[in-house]
């Protein structure tokens, strides 16, 4: 297996003008796909029989959990191979995921309490998807914090991708110990997904929102991408010529 | 010339490290002085009745010696960092995972085996049974060295990081909660009285993990946090 | 046959091009002596070279091998002085070496001693804390560090600093001993290290 596309793509002016076509096609999809999974979601889809109208809040608030965990996901790996392999390109990508990685995790918390309100009749039941939704916050917010307080950025790349290593290690620690804690107390999770069939009437849409969430994931990322490249890129000639070439 | 063993150079750190701590005595008193104050705390904020307080004995020992853990922390590496010792150990020669282990084991016994000591007192005066000393100290025993170990790849982090300030505990508490959860459910199970092994057994788990796995990213760590 | 090549070395800190493809070698009874600017990255190159740094490309090779394939192996024949004290402020200069020296060999205590007098520090300094003495007189014990060691590269940044001229005669005859066994040494030092015979491979930085 050629590994030359890996190192093509660790090479800065090569992603810089890759990543740039990229965020073109991906974008659209992503609307398109959003766009018919939520009027699928929110508008046509029947109703479900337990939950009435409420569950509707799926279609936003399962795409952003699942998302808040593959960026963090991705967010680590990509630190690892920075860290192994000294790519800057790598680095760039994890530090580009993680702002958007928090805000997912905010989303899935948000629509989680709002779902919570008429299933439960309160915003907040110490659930356990929530609960470690809330914690996944925590060491999103601890690797931001960390990269900020580290001025000089290729110290602050390499801190911050032994802090998400560690963390992804965590997180299904993390996660299997707040499940066995929740399973004492029976603190029933409404928002069960698994369950026998989903009509495909409101499984399509929900599939639709989960693939638009990931190519909206990867234009914003790439996006971010590009601009941290820059940051990090010490010979500033492929910086020139790329940049006249854009407007060009 | 013949190489000291890693075995050797452990035990010498390890001396050293604790004559350094006799001479210095009071400092390495505050994080134990920390934790009874803070347990204190919490009879305070609730009331005095030995019922009660028994319900939220095991969250006011596991909270105080979570809290008092992560204040401990700034005696690891913090004086090693400083006078440029912390270096010499990088270059030692000898794995430095190795040697961040017996630095850990020296702080553990330290700042968290005084709090194991003092839990039978403040349990019981939180209204705990001597009944449930066994499962509580197994607890308490396993859950510190874990957090000890934990903390340490945090304060590598946070070596010469200027704008400190709550990050450490913002990095280390995420990561100490199995700890917490499966600890406090260990201790109010002993206190109840009914069977605690399952997670003594999952605490006991992570602690073997973390003594294997965070030596490794603590010297990584430190690696950074001194360029 | 040189002991230490650097080739095309580049070191950034922060947004700082330290380093631009430095190049030099070092041979047995060679002395470097790093000179330049405050700022110009003196600190920076030693301790690039000890490992302590990353360095951004070039390598470095210690008798042939390249350093980074099998970094402690390397380590463990340098002896590092930075600008601190590197010891422990409380405990005794003897007891500091007693460990510093242990770590990497089975030392004794009247080797100990023996460095100690040598760099003419009075037995009874030698039994206080070494937060209680001068910054000369750390300076004089971290030398001694240097001399225990027994290695066969020294890197060191300001070895003469706080040292009056005496401590700077006593320490420039350690270095003569030293080069003329057959060791070799990169030191960044505005002074003169007042050698006799060969005089120090001047390397300037930028």
């Amino acid at each position: 297996m050629s590994w030359v596309w890996f190192h093509k793509l660790g090479s800065p002016p090569h992603f810089y003008r890759i990543a740039g076509r990229w965020v073109r096609w991906l974008a659209w999809p992503a609307v398109l796909l959003g766009a018919y999974g939520l009027i699928g979601g929110l508008a046509i889809a029947p109703a479900d029989y337990q939950q009435g109208e409420g569950y509707r809040i799926v279609y936003v608030h399962a795409p952003a959990a699942w998302l808040s965990l593959m960026i963090y996901t991705t967010m680590a790996v990509s630190a690892a191979v920075g860290l192994i392999w000294r790519m800057n390109v790598a680095h760039a990508v994890a530090a580009s995921c993680a702002t958007i990685g928090a805000s997912f995790t905010v989303l899935a918390l948000a629509t989680g309490s709002l779902w919570g309100k008429p299933m439960w009749g309160t915003y907040w039941e110490w659930d356990p998807r929530l609960t470690s939704e809330l914690l996944l916050l925590f060491l999103y917010l601890g690797y931001i914090g960390l990269r900020s307080a580290i001025e000089d950025i290729p110290r602050a790349d390499r801190a911050s991708a032994v802090l998400a290593i560690v963390g992804v290690v965590n997180v299904p620690i993390i996660h299997y110990s707040v499940v066995w804690w929740n399973s004492l107390h029976q603190v029933a999770s409404v928002m069960k997904l698994d369950r026998p069939s989903m009509p495909t009437s409101m499984l399509l849409p929900l599939l639709s929102m989960f693939l638009a969430a990931t190519l909206l994931f990867v234009a914003l990322m790439l996006t971010r991408a590009r601009g941290e490249v820059l940051r990090r890129e010490r010979t500033a000639r492929w910086i020139g010529e790329a940049l006249q070439q854009e407007s060009a | 010339m013949d190489i000291t063993s890693p075995g050797r150079a452990a035990a010498l750190l390890i001396r050293r490290d604790l004559r350094l701590a006799m001479r210095k005595g009071g400092e390495w008193l505050q994080p134990l002085l920390f934790f009874l104050v803070v347990t204190t705390l919490f009879p305070l904020a609730l009331d005095p009745q030995l019922s009660r307080l028994r319900d939220i004995a095991p969250a006011a020992l596991w909270v105080g010696a979570l809290l008092s853990s992560l204040l401990a922390l700034d005696l690891l590496f913090r004086e090693d960092g400083a006078d440029g010792t912390l270096e010499q150990l990088v270059l030692s020669g000898v794995p430095l995972a190795w040697l961040l282990l017996a630095k850990t084991a020296v702080h553990w016994l330290l700042t968290g085996l005084p709090l194991v000591l003092m839990a039978p007192l403040v349990s019981t005066a939180l209204g705990a049974p001597y009944a449930a000393m066994p499962g509580m100290l197994a607890a308490l025993l396993l859950g510190s060295v874990a957090l000890s170990l934990v903390g340490a790849i945090g304060a590598g982090l946070m070596l010469n990081v200027r704008r400190g300030g709550a990050l450490l505990a913002l990095l280390v508490l995420p990561l100490a909660t199995p700890v917490l959860i499966f600890g406090a459910r260990a201790t109010s199970m002993a206190i109840a009285q009914q069977a605690y092994d399952a997670p003594l057994y999952l605490l006991a788990a992570i602690t073997v993990l973390a003594a294997t796995l965070a030596p490794l990213a603590a010297a990584a760590a430190v690696r950074i946090g001194i360029e | 046959m040189s002991e230490l090549t650097a080739d095309n070395l580049h070191l950034w800190r922060g947004d700082l091009h330290v380093l631009r493809g430095l190049s030099f070698s070092l041979s047995q009874g060679q002395c470097l002596q790093v000179i330049g600017a405050n700022g110009a990255g003196k600190s920076s190159l030693l301790r690039a070279l000890c490992g302590l740094l990353p360095l951004e490309s070039g390598t470095v090779r210690w008798r042939g091998q390249d350093a980074r394939s099998d970094l402690p192996a390397f380590q463990r024949q340098l002896a590092w002085l930075a600008h601190g004290a590197g010891l422990k402020a409380d405990l005794t200069p003897i007891e500091n070496l007693r460990y510093a020296v242990g770590m990497r060999r089975h030392g004794n205590d009247s080797a100990i001693a023996g460095a100690l007098d040598q760099l003419q520090l009075d037995r009874d300094s030698q039994r206080r804390l070494v937060r209680q003495l001068s910054a000369g007189q750390q300076r004089r014990v971290g030398l001694a560090r240097v001399l225990l060691l027994q290695c066969p590269l020294w890197i060191l940044d300001e070895p003469t600093s706080n040292l009056d001229e005496a401590g700077q005669q006593l320490f420039a005859d350690c270095l003569q001993q030293h080069l003329s066994t057959g060791g070799a040494a990169i030191i960044a030092t505005h002074q003169l290290l007042g050698l006799q015979g060969t005089q120090p491979t001047p390397l300037e930085l930028h």
